[in-house]
């Protein structure tokens, strides 16, 4: 009888390593698959543009030396700063919107049960299944009405429509994931909905209210379509289209500027992800109620 | 501190009548448990006086303000839910302050009043940590904090013990029951657990499909059951019933049981019961009141031994439970650890008619 476990532990054992070393043969695939174009940026972006023009040299690393004048020349010469500044700018403010209606709206769908709310809930998450290739020609003629063609003042209208939904839809699921008895708990503490909203729903469902950020930054930082649609001016140009208007002239493509300032714009989304990981995989929820 | 009064208390979801008229005073620091089985109505009674659901029709008053329409911050209570509720984002010492910090109490008078309800639950201790750190029975504790700390007139209790295991909820019975000592605060708790509602009330109040069946202290909930589910739902193992008749036999009035013994009635419960002679009614019979034969404990006197062929033996240590048949029914009889019965003996047991009650099948009611 001694032998049966001890062999099935032993089996176990055995299972266990060969099951990680596949987990971890298969995470260094992806990790170099990803990891892939990032580099390739970086290098390209290091090189001079004698050595990207060789066709000769090796693609993987840099041979004739290290130079940052590519990105001296973004950051000095070129409307790059400018672009970033009116990226932030566009990208905030359209968080700062996103959030504050898709929190409003979904404390409501989740909680105020009035009539028609589920439907409601589903319609909203329906509109963000509803392509931008679709939108954005009726969108054009909104926007032109408005007055607002030619400015990121455009962006900062139209984005909302692609992040309220999805973010409406995310808070739900967490507000939703929230015992009732914290809301009644608070109600008879004496919390109206806005404290209620403010000093319990929020701080515990942090983790997708920084969810929704996230996705709500990505989508108007990375956004291409609309501001290639409705913006014409360097001025008022955002860094996707900006750096690929200016850094590619007919048919000339000025690689070295290209990876620098694509690095660059890259760079704020990883920081934030980088720093709102960690919170974001935080069970905040635990202990709320028996766990 | 303030009476309690239900008028007529009735709630309706959709179609479904949860509560059906729930007449119940409960008087300035008494202690009422409400106890049923799931979906008697018992939580919904306890959330409309929350002010959680809203009320169907009838009347609540808490003092003598009538509270249909008071918003339930306002109504002065505070409540212990089973799943504690606690605010995972915030300190024991926040959780137990956030009700006084919303109604913008004094800070000084908020510490000293935390500090005191920790005292009083011995978790002075565990003020900084957050209830992701506690184990179950300090989060109820927590939440028994920040119910005190609000000083309500009254107390409402969700079945607050029902996720703990069954050593700390002993000790957390003994625990409220302490604390209600101390505060005497009018208390509303809901259980489906007899033995809380037997250990902690003044007057249990059982509920069955969303009325009272009876209101009445302990003893006279288990001893005098009113009806057929009070005897039945009160004690564990629960009361065994049995078709009897009864009859007159050699001068005494007796209930002859299906296929058993025949129990000579006490002479005031005979007078009782005289007028239903020849009809079947339902015998109630305690596992307790069917004993081995000569027992330690008053040995045989006034009881009726009858033979029997013993189904499963549950030994608990300090009793044994014995199953067995008597015609088509199975009883349960409780008989001391100092005989040692086993499945399929036949032996003695001992039915003492003292505690016998007698039910009329049509309406359910021990007579």
């Amino acid at each position: 009888m001694t032998a049966v476990p001890v062999t099935g532990a032993t089996s176990l054992r055995a299972n266990r390593r060969w099951a990680l070393i596949a987990a971890y043969a298969c995470l260094g695939i992806f990790v170099v698959f990803f990891l892939f174009p990032p580099y390739y940026m970086l290098v390209t972006s290091l090189k001079t543009n004698a050595e990207i023009a060789e066709l000769a040299s090796n693609p993987w690393i840099v041979t004739d030396g290290v130079t940052f004048s590519h990105y001296e020349h973004l950051l000095t010469e070129s409307s790059f700063p400018r672009f970033f500044l009116n990226t932030t700018i566009v990208t905030v403010v359209v968080v700062a919107i996103t959030m504050v209606i898709s929190v409003l709206a979904a404390y409501s769908l989740a909680r105020l049960r009035f009539w028609g709310s589920g439907v409601l809930a589903t319609g909203v998450f329906l509109t963000y299944l509803v392509p931008d290739t679709l939108l954005f020609i009726p969108l054009f003629k909104i926007v032109g009405w408005l007055g607002l063609l030619d400015t990121y003042w455009s962006l900062i209208l139209v984005y909302p429509t692609l992040t309220v939904p999805f973010c409406t839809w995310i808070m739900i699921g967490y507000f939703g994931s929230i015992p009732r008895e914290l809301d009644e708990a608070a109600l008879i503490d004496g919390a109206n909905h806005l404290q209620m909203l403010l000093k319990v729903f929020i701080p515990v469902a942090l983790p997708g209210l920084i969810a929704a950020t996230i996705f709500a930054f990505t989508v108007a930082w990375a956004n291409f379509l609309y501001p290639l649609a409705y913006i014409y001016s360097e001025s008022e140009m955002v860094l996707t289209v900006g750096t690929v208007t200016t850094l590619i002239k007919g048919d000339v493509f000025h690689w070295g500027g290209l990876m620098a300032g694509a690095l660059l714009a890259a760079a704020p989304p990883v920081i934030l992800y980088a720093f709102l990981m960690d919170y974001y995989i935080a069970g905040l929820t635990s202990g709320a109620t028996k766990g | 501190m303030a009476d309690v009064t239900l008028q007529n208390l009735v709630k309706t979801f959709d179609t479904v009548e949860a509560v059906r008229g729930i007449d119940l005073r409960i008087p300035n620091n008494e202690f009422v448990v409400l106890v049923g089985p799931s979906g008697c109505g018992k939580s919904t009674v306890l959330r409309m006086i929350a002010g959680l659901e809203d009320i169907t029709s009838g009347d609540i008053r808490i003092g003598d303000l009538r509270v249909n329409d008071v918003p339930p911050k306002d109504r002065n209570i505070a409540m212990v839910f089973q799943n504690y509720a606690l605010y995972p984002h915030m300190t024991v010492e926040q959780n137990m302050s956030f009700g006084l910090r919303l109604r913008k109490v004094a800070k000084s008078e908020i510490r000293g009043k935390v500090q005191r309800a920790a005292d009083i639950l011995g978790i002075a201790e565990l003020l900084g940590r957050r209830p992701r750190e506690l184990s179950g029975g300090q989060r109820q504790r927590v939440a028994m904090g920040r119910a005190i700390v609000r000083d309500p007139q009254v107390f409402l209790f969700d079945e607050p013990l029902s996720n703990l295991d069954a050593k700390l909820r002993g000790q957390m019975r003994i625990e409220i029951q302490r604390l209600h000592q101390q505060l005497r605060t009018t208390t509303i708790y809901v259980t489906h657990d007899q033995v809380e509602a037997m250990t902690l009330a003044d007057r249990v109040v059982v509920m069955n499909a969303g009325r009272i069946e009876q209101a009445g202290t302990p003893d006279e909930v288990y001893h005098q059951p009113r009806t057929r589910f009070v005897a039945g739902f009160m004690g564990s193992p629960a009361m065994n019933f049995l078709n009897c008749q009864v009859t007159e036999e050699n001068g005494h009035t007796v209930a002859r049981l299906a296929d058993g013994p025949a129990l000579p009635l006490p002479a005031e419960q005979a007078a009782r019961v005289r007028s239903y002679a020849g009809r079947t009614l339902v015998a109630g019979l305690r596992p307790e009141n069917i004993r081995e034969a000569a027992s330690h404990d008053g040995g045989n006197s006034g009881g009726v031994p009858h033979d029997i062929s013993i189904d499963i033996v549950e030994p608990l240590g300090r009793e044994t439970i014995v199953y067995f048949r008597l015609g088509d029914s199975t009883l349960c009889a409780r008989v001391g650890t100092e005989v040692h019965p086993r499945a399929g003996e036949r032996t003695s047991l001992v039915f003492h008619p003292d505690r016998l009650h007698l039910i009329d099948p049509e309406t359910d009611l021990v007579l």
